[in-house]
Order: structure tokens, then sequence, then C-alpha cells
């Protein structure tokens, strides 16, 4: 049996479109949702109930419905849709859900992305209020937006077959939005959903682009996306959702709100059944019955819960047979599945005094605006007692309401509406009123603001359901308020109403009504619970965008980056850095590779990319008496053509960074920084500058990028610089230790520094990025004879430990100071001030048992503590907790000492030289000897080759 | 079908509280009826025998941070200081159920904090060593072994931080917040508390550097003793005895997606890739992510912090591509230098203060509420309190927790 | 996200900025003379009211300018932005 209309609705009868629900194969056409082409086969029920497992139907025709939850299948799986807002594709293969659904286990192979927009006016809603307010604001040559959900503009008109202007109404809404489209500076997005209001003015709305379009998306174009929206004004024309009266029994498919069923009829040519009983408190659902009963559905009664039912509408039943009982109520229904009568009797009492046989029953108590958006704006909510919802209460400068959203239910009011704050919005964004739009005038006979406010019929409590989606009844209301709950917000969380998929849309002002009731109080004087965005779900896939795979976070990499590829190196990520960790050969695990590495370094000459240094050109008359105070140590007096190596502290005295400082001239110095803090350190130079010290005359620039950095190092190293820069005397007297040289190396500017983080002979080689792999290339081909080789930041870590050299943020954590790291020697005693100093004479800091930088060697030297190991004191763990010393920061296997080591930092670490202590190691206890960190070379006798 | 998603959460008690007007004076003034307010309560009353004892709260009970948290629990914190507090926490909540007589949904699912970094390596190994010294149960696992505990991470080596091990707290897990703010209120209501609502404390009153009385929208109440348990607005409030904190407040934004099947068995934390997600009871995934930059009382943060969170979430589970954001809201959490709470003394007495407890205090909710009761029953700090003195800022002797806790919960 | 509106150069996106927390916080003269108490203010302890509140912003990834604003915290509304070494302007929240 077909509930198709023999003719009617937006749908495009002469295709078909096949598509499976719940195993079934069925038919529908263009234009219709799922629910729609459901509902023409008389399938109304669609999944189960989350708690009972009772069946659940279709109760809306939009996004507000509370109950059609469908997982789709096919293309793609898709947990947690509405059936009403599905639109039908041809394939698509969906199933009905019990408030749960189900992840795709594959990846989704869509595409997402987000766009900005700016625009002077945005208005929200695509009905009558929203075009006129769009088109006026567009006349005046603001720049408009004009958002839906829906595929089509049109709003409420979509499901009524009225008149505007005396033509159908679908002409009138063609009309403005060909207008619209055709303005420039206008964009009009359809199936576009405004989800999220916030700050000043920023809209967050989301496109469904191709998901109508089912397995004819086309590839490459994104299924969804995110529009950043920042307007000046917002018109808010949202509309209003029908509620409905909770009675008992009232959760049986077939039972739904009585507009929709009339917008199945008018948008899609479906009836909701045969045989139908429509209950109301108001004037609207008059029209549903009427135009129901004209398309042949046998309206069996109207029950109007008001004293009296409006003549002219009873009259218009009358004259097609439409019975019409005022002052009565549904009391209750009837069925195993789908509802197939109801009872109903008077207001007061209710008791039931007749049944009625149906398969639908059509409801109305009434409409809500829709102001969530409005209320993330901030918007204070009024009670409106005649509408028994809330309204907005008060005026906000950059958001303005039009058309029902406001209360306001009268479609030639709500233009009007529509007009005066399209005007108003485009003034306040500084536009003058341009060509006065016409405003539509309808033929509507069913107005809404006639109601009675009617939360629910009493009945059987445990079967009245306030919350469809989430079973929750009116007796589990009357709980939450018996056990002592006053506030909204507790009695939301007691019942869970409002919680579900909806969000309470249809839901939330009953459950208030009925708290109200209960508890004797107005409900002017409740607090409606808070909307909060997103006001319909959102994929999480459409806000993570393209920000996702290598774009998640930018990759940065080298100059050299593609030889290190090329000769096989594996990378460690060090920020955003991608950086050589080591080059193993065939064969080569970690430690055999970096024991390679470290031992061709000491022993003849190794290099590698230190080009990711962070390097900050500092220039300026007080650029010394600057560094003085950013570093613990003296800088001012650093001559030119010299280099030092600095500490920089925080305020609290803890260390935040170390590197090397060359004085390049006398208002010139270049400071390098680590890796991973090269802007932070900017950021924090950059800071003091201007927000303490402007008045120095220093500037700061990053030219981390602009150098390729390459340390030579090892005894050999002499030799293969002075192959490549013949122009340079590499003898130790004429290049110092701690001093640089601009020179030409491999027949490229460089600037050459005498520095060491391995305690070997080194030299650190800087060109222009540009020239950075033709350098590595010649110094590997220089270097061949010796045979140089390249090394990553593991091996670059062990010969620095060896030296006892920490490492910023291995060796440190914010709670390690200079003194700690036994670098008083870098700690200035002449200078009155540097950052960090006055922290450094707190109580805390002169504590004998502070926490220092020691070196370990394990009894045992082929024992390798493993990284972040403990220290305690005795050879016998006590129960817990165990007094610990310390921990161990850095362990290798050492190709020089021919031992494992390691640094750590211990309590009273100085002090314990020579000292046994133990490191638990799984369930065993290392011991280990306390020593100095620094463990290689301790005269420094390679540093000079 | 089989039996539905939803069908086996527990209901709530058909008595929850009173809701009387406030007495004229009493013994013990809370101010603030969140988690921490409403255990310190429970506490004093059942520990300490101290019942004529108020919980002002200025809006509804426990609807601030209380309602809004994500509610990791665990207490493999790194240093001693920590791990003393939210271990005797942690254990606090394993017999709570019981204690309170109410179904909390404490689940001991464990939490992994995933490692991106070598250096993340290296201090996760430390943190875990350090946590089983403390009698804390913690393992350190590679990415095998998380894929094993939880097999929708994406432990490939070709993502943009690949997932390089992770600590594991087997004991850790998730409560329903509400259901244990609810568990006190109920508890200590029942033992003769006072559970006063939308009552706002306006002014602290003092003499002759002691606490008297506060000044409240419904009126001036005389306290003996008065504890501040205020979160977000603790400095608000200590700024009333001119007092001033090393507290920043700022909003902290979480969200969940709808109902789904259970895929997410466990508590996934990342602090490099910023984000961490569990799956609620019910079934709906429940995800944080860093705080908003910026000082701000408005429970409600940026947009792009969630833009954010979505696609780290995505970088770590591909598989909740299609699941959808359900509902965003905002905390206000008081962030201290060193990541660390104060919990104590202050200068004036008879006034005790408890704050800082930032983006990860529901945790410590029973442990702290202990403690705290402990503090003001005694007028001396318990043991696990005393390291979080306001005095250590002076000192320099911070409890540096921004390696467990920077962003993390 | 809030739209900031740089002394320098205009409203701009938060997303460029950085937050500096309170604004007007000098560096002491001489940190030596201060006591332990007095030097834990200015490293640790922030004015964090629930209102107007004066606070440095840094146009990070825009201009790189730092400048001064007041905000009202409850609102998150700006009620002014200034540039470093202005005075704080009367604001009505
Ligand atoms: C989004 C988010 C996620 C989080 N996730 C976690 C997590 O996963 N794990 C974890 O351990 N922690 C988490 N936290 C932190 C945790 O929520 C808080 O640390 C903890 O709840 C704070 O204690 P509380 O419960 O007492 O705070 P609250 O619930 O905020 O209680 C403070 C109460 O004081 C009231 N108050 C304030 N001023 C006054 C006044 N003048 N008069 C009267 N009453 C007043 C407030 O209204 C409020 O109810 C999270 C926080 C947020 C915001
Ligand atoms: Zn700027």
């Amino acid at each position: 049996m077909t509930f198709r209309t023999p003719t009617g609705g937006a749908i495009d009868r002469d295709t078909l479109l096949h598509f499976t629900f719940n195993g079934q194969s069925y038919t529908g056409h263009p234009g219709d949702t799922l629910a729609s082409a459901l509902l023409a086969h008389g399938v109304h029920e669609v999944g189960g109930s989350v708690k009972l497992g009772r069946p659940r139907g279709i109760v809306a025709a939009g996004s507000e419905d509370p109950t059609s939850l469908v997982q789709i299948e096919a293309p793609f799986s898709e947990p947690m849709l509405l059936a009403t807002t599905v639109e039908l594709y041809d394939g698509l293969v969906a199933r009905g859900l019990a408030g749960q659904g189900k992840l795709a286990a594959e990846p989704d192979p869509a595409r997402y992305d987000a766009k900005h927009e700016h625009c002077d006016v945005l208005v929200v809603g695509a009905g009558p209020a929203g075009l006129v307010a769009a088109l006026t604001a567009a006349r005046s040559g603001a720049r408009v937006v004009l958002v839906d959900e829906q595929n089509q503009a049109g709003g409420a008109l979509l499901g009524v077959d009225e008149y505007v202007d005396e033509r159908p109404s679908a002409e009138w809404v063609a009309d403005v939005v060909a207008e619209l489209k055709s303005t420039p500076g206008v964009l009009v997005l359809e199936r576009t959903t405004a989800f999220g209001m916030y700050q000043d003015g920023f809209v967050l709305a989301l496109e469904k682009r191709t998901d109508h379009l089912g397995f004819a998306a086309p590839e490459g174009v994104a299924r969804q996306r995110v529009w950043r929206i920042r307007t000046r004004q917002t018109v808010l024309a949202t509309g209003a959702h029908e509620r409905p009266v909770v009675f008992a029994d009232n959760d049986r498919p077939g039972i739904m709100l009585a507009s929709s069923a009339r917008t199945f009829l008018h948008r899609y040519g479906v009836l909701p059944g045969s045989r139908a009983v429509v209950f109301t408190t108001n004037d609207s659902a008059y029209c549903a019955a009427i135009d129901l009963a004209e398309s042949g559905v046998d309206i069996a009664l109207i029950v109007d819960a008001r004293h009296e039912a409006p003549a002219r509408l009873a009259t218009e039943c009358a004259a097609r047979g439409i019975e019409v009982r005022a002052g009565h109520v549904v009391v209750g229904t009837e069925g195993a599945g789908r509802v197939t009568g109801v009872r109903i009797g008077p207001l007061a009492p209710a008791s039931p005094d007749i049944t009625v046989a149906c398969d639908t029953v059509l409801v109305s108590g009434g409409w809500n605006p829709v102001v969530s958006l409005f209320s993330q704006a901030r918007g204070k909510l009024r009670y409106d007692a005649e509408l028994g919802a809330f309204v907005p209460g008060e005026e906000l400068s950059t958001v303005r309401v039009a058309g029902s959203a406001t209360g306001e239910l009268d479609l030639n009011a709500c233009a009007r509406q529509g007009r005066d704050v399209g005007s108003e919005a485009a003034a306040a964004a500084g536009f003058a009123p341009g060509g006065q739009v016409p405003l539509p005038v309808s033929d509507s006979r069913c107005t809404a603001r006639s109601g009675l406010v009617l939360w629910r019929v009493p009945g059987d409590d445990d079967a009245s359901f306030v919350d469809l989606q989430r079973d929750s009844t009116v007796a589990d209301v009357l709980r939450a308020t018996g056990a002592g709950l006053r506030s909204l917000e507790h009695i939301k969380r007691y019942t869970t109403i409002g919680t579900a998929h909806d969000q309470g849309k249809t839901s939330g002002m009953i459950a208030a009504g009925i708290v109200a009731e209960a508890l004797g109080v107005e409900l002017e004087d409740q607090r409606p619970t808070t909307f909060r965005p997103p006001y319909t779900s959102v994929s999480f896939a459409a806000l993570a965008g393209r920000d996702r795979g290598e774009l998640h976070d930018p990759v940065r990499v080298t100059a050299i980056h593609p030889w290190h590829v090329a000769h096989g190196a594996l990378f460690e990520d060090v920020g955003q850095w991608k950086r050589p960790w080591y080059y193993p050969k065939p064969g080569e695990d970690l430690h055999t590779a970096v024991l390679r590495e470290c031992r061709a370094t000491r022993e003849s000459v190794g290099m590698m990319d230190g080009s990711t240094l962070g390097k900050i050109d500092v220039q300026g008359r007080d650029a010394g008496k600057f560094l003085d105070m950013l570093y613990t140590n003296m800088m001012s007096t650093l001559k030119v053509g010299k280099i030092r190596y600095g500490v920089m502290c925080g305020v609290d005295g803890m260390v935040i960074d170390d590197g090397t400082v060359i004085r390049v001239g006398d208002e010139r110095y270049l400071i390098t920084t680590t890796t991973g803090n090269a802007a932070k350190i900017l950021d924090w130079m950059e800071e003091w500058l201007q927000t303490e010290w402007p008045h120095l005359d220093v500037h700061c620039t990053s030219v981390t990028e602009h150098w390729a950095t390459i340390p030579l190092v090892g005894p050999r190293s002499r030799d293969v610089l002075a192959a490549v820069a013949p122009s340079l005397d590499v003898s130790n007297e004429a290049f110092e230790f701690m001093t640089w040289h601009d020179t030409v190396v491999a027949g490229v500017p460089a600037r050459v520094c005498r520095i060491s983080f391995s305690g070997e002979l080194a030299y650190e080689i800087n060109v222009t990025a540009w020239h950075g792999i033709a350098v590595w290339e010649a110094l590997m081909a220089a270097g061949e004879q010796y045979g140089i080789t390249p090394y990553g930041t593991e091996t670059m870590h062990v010969l620095r430990a060896e030296k006892g050299y920490p490492i910023i943020g291995q060796e440190t954590d914010a709670t390690v100071t200079p003194q700690d790291l036994g670098m008083s020697w870098a700690v200035s005693k002449k200078k009155p001030d540097f950052i960090g100093k006055r922290s450094f004479a707190r109580a805390e800091n002169n504590r004998t048992d502070r926490k220092q930088l020691v070196g370990l060697l394990p009894v045992d030297p082929s024992v390798l503590l493993p990284e972040g190991s403990q220290i305690v004191e005795t050879d016998r763990l006590p129960e817990p907790p165990v007094r610990m010393l310390g921990h161990v920061t850095s362990s290798y296997p050492s190709a020089a000492l021919g031992r494992t080591f390691a640094l750590a930092l211990v309590r009273s670490g100085h002090e314990r030289i020579g000292e046994t202590l133990f490191v638990p190691v799984e369930d065993a206890l290392v011991p280990v000897t306390v020593t100095e960190s620094v463990l290689y070379d301790k005269e420094g006798a390679r540093r000079d080759g | 079908m089989t039996s539905p998603p939803g069908a086996h959460l527990p209901e709530h008690p058909d008595f929850l509280w009173d809701n009387p007007e406030p007495k004229a004076s009493y013994d013990v003034v809370i101010v603030g009826g969140g988690g921490h307010g409403l255990a310190t309560a429970y506490y004093l009353a059942k520990v300490h025998g101290i019942t004529n004892v108020a919980v002002l709260e200025k809006g509804w009970l426990a609807g601030g941070n209380m309602a809004r948290n994500t509610t990791i629990i665990r207490s493999n914190y790194l240093w001693d200081e920590s791990s003393g507090i939210y271990e005797h926490s942690l254990k606090l909540w394993e017999g709570l159920e019981e204690d309170l007589g109410y179904p909390i949904l404490f689940d001991q699912r464990g939490v992994l904090n995933l490692a991106h970094s070598l250096q993340d390596v290296r201090d996760s190994v430390r943190r875990v060593n350090a946590n089983r010294l403390n009698g804390i149960d913690a393992e350190w696992v590679d990415p095998a072994g998380v894929k094993e505990i939880c097999p929708i991470v994406n432990t490939s080596p070709d993502v943009r931080y690949p997932v390089l091990g992770a600590t594991y707290q087997p004991r850790a897990g998730i409560a329903k917040h509400d259901y244990v703010a609810w568990g006190y209120a109920r508890a200590a209501h029942a033992m003769g508390v006072d559970l006063i609502q939308n009552c706002e404390v306006t002014g602290l009153e003092t003499s002759q550097g002691r606490i008297t009385a506060v000044e409240t929208s419904r009126g001036r109440i005389a306290a003996g003793k008065v504890a501040l348990c205020a979160a977000g607005h603790s400095s608000v409030l200590a700024k009333m005895v001119g007092l001033r904190l090393p507290l920043a407040s700022h909003p902290l934004q979480a969200l969940v997606s709808e109902l789904l099947e259970p895929v997410h068995p466990t508590v996934v934390m990342s602090n490099a890739v910023h984000v961490y997600v569990s799956q609620a009871h019910k079934g709906e995934l429940v995800m944080g992510a860093g705080i908003d930059s910026y000082n701000g009382y408005g429970q409600r943060g940026s947009f792009h912090i969630i833009e954010q969170q979505m696609s780290a979430a995505l970088e770590l589970f591909p598989v909740f591509a299609r699941a959808h954001l359900l509902r965003t809201w905002a905390g206000i959490v008081d962030v201290s230098p060193d990541a660390s709470p104060i919990v104590g003394l202050t200068p004036v007495g008879g006034l005790y203060l408890n704050c800082g407890w930032g983006t990860g205090g529901f945790k410590a909710t029973p442990g702290v509420g202990d403690c705290f009761a402990h503090t003001i029953a005694h007028d001396k700090p318990h043991p696990f309190n005393e390291p979080f003195t306001l005095e250590r800022f002076t000192t320099g002797a911070l409890v540096d927790e921004h390696g467990a806790a920077a962003v993390a919960h | 996200m809030q739209l900031i509106p740089c002394p320098w150069c205009g409203p701009r996106e938060e997303a460029e900025f950085h937050y500096g927390g309170q604004a007007h916080v000098a560096y002491p003269e001489d940190p030596s003379a201060l006591t332990d108490e007095e030097w834990a203010q200015y490293v640790f302890f922030r004015e964090n009211p629930s209102g107007p509140f004066a606070e440095r912003w840094s146009h990070n990834a825009g201009c790189r300018r730092w400048f001064n604003a007041v905000r009202d915290t409850r609102t998150h509304d700006l009620l002014a932005v200034y540039r470093v070494g202005e005075p704080m302007p009367e604001v009505i929240a």
C-alpha cells in the first residue's frame, strides 16, 4: 500500500531511487528524505528506544525530530543521522538505531574543508522573515550571507500549500532567492546549518555539500565544509518548532507532530496514515487536519484541549465532516507497535470516555521559538506565558531576531519583522536603506498564537514520555523533584531529558513546564537550561577539516634534508623539525650505528646537520646590555670575533635555554637557541624588549632558516676544513677556540665558528641555506679519505654526554638551575642583575640537597641504565613510598669510554661523588658509582686537535 | 534485538537532599558546592564529627567544574608530593561507591598517556619508575602494547607524530561526575550538613585577623571557620580579605559525541597532540583539550580550540571521523604556576584555602575532601597537603607537575 | 574566537595573538632589594579579577607587537586596547 499522494510535493516523480532500510528494499524519489520515503511505504517504525527497547517512529519532519535515528551503511558508514534530514539517493543503505550508532572501522575516504567568510549581515534561516531580512539588507548594499539548513529556501512555507501574494509561495521564494543570488556581495548557502555563535560576530556553519549525492558524490570535492563567518550583524530568523503534549503511551510510532504531517504532505506528497486523530491546544493543527482530509486521510476526530474550538475553523471542519471535540484531550493510546487507537476524555478530570481507532495521531502543543543561537550569543531569554515558551528577552547590539523565532507566528507579521530587522542590521553595519522590499501577504488561515499552554495530560506517569529518545517520563521528572531537586539543570541530569542527540529541541520546554507545575513555581522565575553549541551535531572530520595527516602540523626540514633521506637516515621529531637521528648501515641497529658514528667522529671526523638550531640576529646600540639581562653570564664584554656559551633562565631562576653567542660587530650579535625553543626564545626576547625595556635600542630577527649549519667534528676536521677552505688559516693559533671567521668554504661565502659540543676539535660551518647541500657534499668529498661519517642527533647526544654537557629539556625540566647543572661558572657574579638572578637567593635554591647533575657509572660496565630510571640510596628496596634521590637523564654505551655511562640529577649529587647508589631496573637494583659529569677528556686535551 | 544500550545505567535514589534556609551561624562554612566543597563537608561530618556545617553554592549544586569535567581519575603524577595526595585519593575512590552508598560508576579501565617524541619517552619512563617506587601501579607500554590496550589508536609510524609508547596506569579510570557530587551531597546532608544553593558569598568578614562571617546574597552568616572551595572563583573570594593568589582563571573546554557502540575501552591522553578521550558509560565519546589562553570567567572558550582538538583526535583515532560533535561547554579552571594545587591555612585565622587544581582536580575530590577536612578540623595541614602551601611560591619549593599535568587531567 | 583590535593592524582573529596575562606588572627596579615575599609577588602572583582586566597581548602572527587591552573577563568583551607605555584608559564595563 502506498501513502504517496497522486500529485503534489516537491519531488521528482519521474525518477525512481532504490534504497534499503533495515534489510528491506524500497523506492523513493529525488526530493525525498529517508523519512518521507519510508512514510510513503507506510513505514513508521524506524528504531528502538534506548532504555526500554520500545519502538520509535518519526515525530517531526526536520532536524528537531527526536527519534528517527539511523545508521547509514552505504555509501559509507555513518552513525546517528536523522531519517528526516537524510536526503534520499540511489543505493542508500540504512538501518534504524536504538539511540546508539556504530563507527566505521575503515578510514573515511571523504575530504573536508573550511572557508572563511566576512560579511556585514548574516541571516540565519531562509523562511519568510529571513528572506525579507536578507533582501532588505542586500538592497542596502551590505554584504549578506544567508544560510539555511534545508536544501532549499522557504522555511515554514515549504510545509504548507499556502499562497503568498496570490501565487504559490514557492514562486515568491524563488523570486527572492533569485534576486539575492544575482546581487553582488550576497552569498546564499543551502544545506548549511549555523551551529555555533561565538564572540564578536563569529558564527560557525556547516555546509553539507555532497552528502545528498550519495554514490554520485564527486571525488575531490569536500563533502562538508565548515564556514567560519565573521559578521558585523546577525539576523536570526530560525523559526519555531512545534512541540507535542505529553500523554500516556505517547511514544508509539504513528504519533507525530501535526505540522510535520502537513510538511510530509505538501513537501513530499506523503500521507502519514489512513485514519488520524488530531490532538491540539491551538489553531495550527486545524490546517494540518483540513489539508490531510482533503488529500484523503480520514480525520477521525479533532480533540481540542481548549474549552471552545475556534469557530471559523470548526465550521470549515464541519463542512468536511470532521468532528471537533473541544475541552478534550488524548488520555492514552493503544497498539502493540504502531498506534492503533487513542483514548479520549475531558481535560479535567482526564479520564477516558471514548476510544477511537486510528493509525496516526497528530499532536500540537504549541510552538517553541528556536532560540538556541540567540542564547549561545548570550542573549537573555524570557518566558512568554501566552506562548508557553522561552523567547528572546533582550535586544543585543549585533544580534537581532525576526520571525517566529521571536514567538510571532503570523506570516505577515514575521515578514514585517524581517524587513524591520534586516534594515536595522544593515544600518547598524553602516548601510543606508536601499529599495523597500514589498511585504508578502499570505492567505494562511491558522495562526498558532491562540493556544492553551498544556504540558501534559495526567495519566500513567511511567508511560508518559517527556524525552522519547532518552525514555524519560513524567514519573522520572516527578521523582527528581521529589528527590529535592529544584534547578532544571539538576532535573535534566537526574532524568537525562534533553541530553540525547536532539538536545531537547522538542522536550526541553515541556520538561520545564512539568517541573514548574510540580514545584508550584512560575516559569517566569525559572532559568532554562543553557543552550550549547552545536545547534545540530557536526562530524568530527568536518571540524578537523584539512588539518590532518601531514597538514596536522607543518613539517619543517632543513636544506640538507634530501641528502639525509637519500642516505637512509632515520628521523627524530624535534618540535616541528625532522632531524636525522642516525644513519644505519645495512644490518645496524641504533646502538651499533651510534657506536660506529661516535667512534668515527672521535677517531677521525664526523659531521652533522645542525641547521635546526635556532638563530637570532640581535642588533642595536644596546644589544650587549640586553643580552646581559637575558643570559646569566656577561655578553657585553665579548669581543668582536669571539664566541661565548650562555645560559638563560626564567624569572624563577630555572634554566630555560642555552646556546652560543657570537659577536658579529660592535652592535650586532648572533645567538643560537636549542632547536625546540627557537620561537619561544625569540618571543621571550621581544616580550622583554617591548614591554619592559622599550627604551633599549635592540632589534631581534629570526635567521634560523637562512643558514645551513654543519658541525664538522673530530681530530681530522681541521684537515677537511683546510681542504675546502683554502683561504682560511685553520691553524690553532690563527683560528682559536671560541672564535669565528668569515671565509669561503667550497666556493661559497661561509661563517665558520670554532665551537665544540663534543670536546673534539670542531668547526661549525654556516652557509646560506641555498648552498647547504652543495657544501655538505663538498665536505663529504673532502673527508672521504678520512672516512668522514655523517651522524645524527643520537651520536651528538652521546658525544656531548661523555663531556657532561647537558641538553636543555633532557637534563633539565623547569626545576633545574645553572648551579644544579654545575654551571656556576656561567653565572655572572659581577652583573648587578639578570633575569632569574633574584630567585637564586630563595630558600629553596640554597638547600644543600638540591638535585645536581652528575655522572653515573654502572659498577658492571656492560649494564646500560634505562633513561628515566630512578636512583635510590640502599641496596634493598623498602616498602613504598621509597625515597628517591633523583633520576637518570641520559644513558649510553660509549665507544670512547669502552663502557656504559649515564648522566643523572641526584640529590646533593656534587657531594656524593665516589658514592655507590642504586638504580632499580625491573626487579634488580643496579649499583652505580657517582662521578663528575665530565667523563671523557677531563683535561680538554682534544679540543685543539 | 539484544537489550538496549542504555538499559543498565543505575538510577539515582528517590531522595537526595533538602533545601533549607540558611541558619544565622555555623561552625564551618564551606564556600563552593562543587565536588571539593561537598567532599570536604562529608569528611568533616564523617571523620571529625563536625556537622554544624553549611555548604554555600552560588548556583546549583556541583554545577561548576564538577559538572563539566571529563572525569579522568589517575594518580600517576611525577613528584612524591603529588603521588601522596593523588594516590590517597585513588585509594578512597576504590571504596567510595560503598562508602557513599551511591552508584558512582567508578570504572578502573586504565589510562594511557601517550609519548610522541624521544623526550616524551624519557619523561614517561621517568614517571613510571617514580610511580612504582611510590607504590603506584604504572607501566611503560610500547606501541604494540598500546594497540593491545586500545585497538583503535593509530600506532602507525607514518603519522605526523607517531605513538612511541605510553605510560599505563591500570587502576586509573573514570567515574560519573554528577553521581559523585550527589553521592557526597546526599551523604553530607544525611549527617546534618546544610546544602544552600543560590547563595553567593559576596564578602568575608574578619575581626582581629580572624574570620567571623560571610556576607551572602541570602544575608550574613556567622562562621567559626570558613573554607574556600571555589575553584575558578578562588581569586575573587581571596581578594575579599586582601589575599592575592598565584592563580589565573582560564576557560577549559570539553565536548561529547552522540552515543556510540563501545569502541574505546580505556582512557587515552596525549600531551603532545593535545587531546584526551574516553568513552563514557552511555557510549558518548568524552573529549577535552588545552585551556584557552586568556583569563576568563565566562564559562565559554573559543571555537578554534575545539577544531584543533578534533584534528588531534582524528590523528590518534581515525575511526572517529564520522562521529559527531553533540555538545561543547567550558568550565573555569584555576591554574597555578606549577600545575599543583594550593591547600592549607591562610594568613587569616580560621580561613582555609583549597584551590589551584586547574585542569585536574576531579580525581582529587575524595583525597582533598579528606585532607582539607582534616586541615580545617585541626587547624593544621594533613601530611598529604602539607607540601601544597601558599608559601612555596616564596621559598621556591614548587611541585612542578607540568610534565604530568599541563593540558592533562 | 575573539576579534582583537590590534592597535597597529586593526581587528584580527584571536588565533593570531598570544596572551600575556596581567599588564602593568613592572620588572622591579632593583630585585636584590626585595624580600623573598616581594619577589614572589612579582614572579608568581597576579590579579585575576572577574570583570575588567588590564592585560597584555602580542600580535604574534601579525605585526608581532605587544600591546595592552582592557577586557571584561566575564564576557570576554574587549573594552579598550592601547599601546605599551600608554596609561590604561578609563573603561565602563
Ligand atoms: C572541561 C574540564 C575538564 C576537566 N577534566 C578533568 C578530568 O578529566 N580529571 C580531573 O581530575 N579534573 C578535571 N577537571 C578539573 C576539575 O573539574 C576541577 O579541578 C574540580 O572540579 C574543581 O573542584 P570543584 O569540583 O570543587 O570545583 P567546582 O565544581 O567548580 O566548584 C566550585 C564551586 O564554587 C562555587 N562558587 C564560586 N564562587 C562562589 C561564591 N562567591 N559563593 C558561593 N559559591 C561560589 C561555584 O559556583 C562552583 O559550584 C576538568 C575541568 C574542566 C573545566
Ligand atoms: Zn598587529
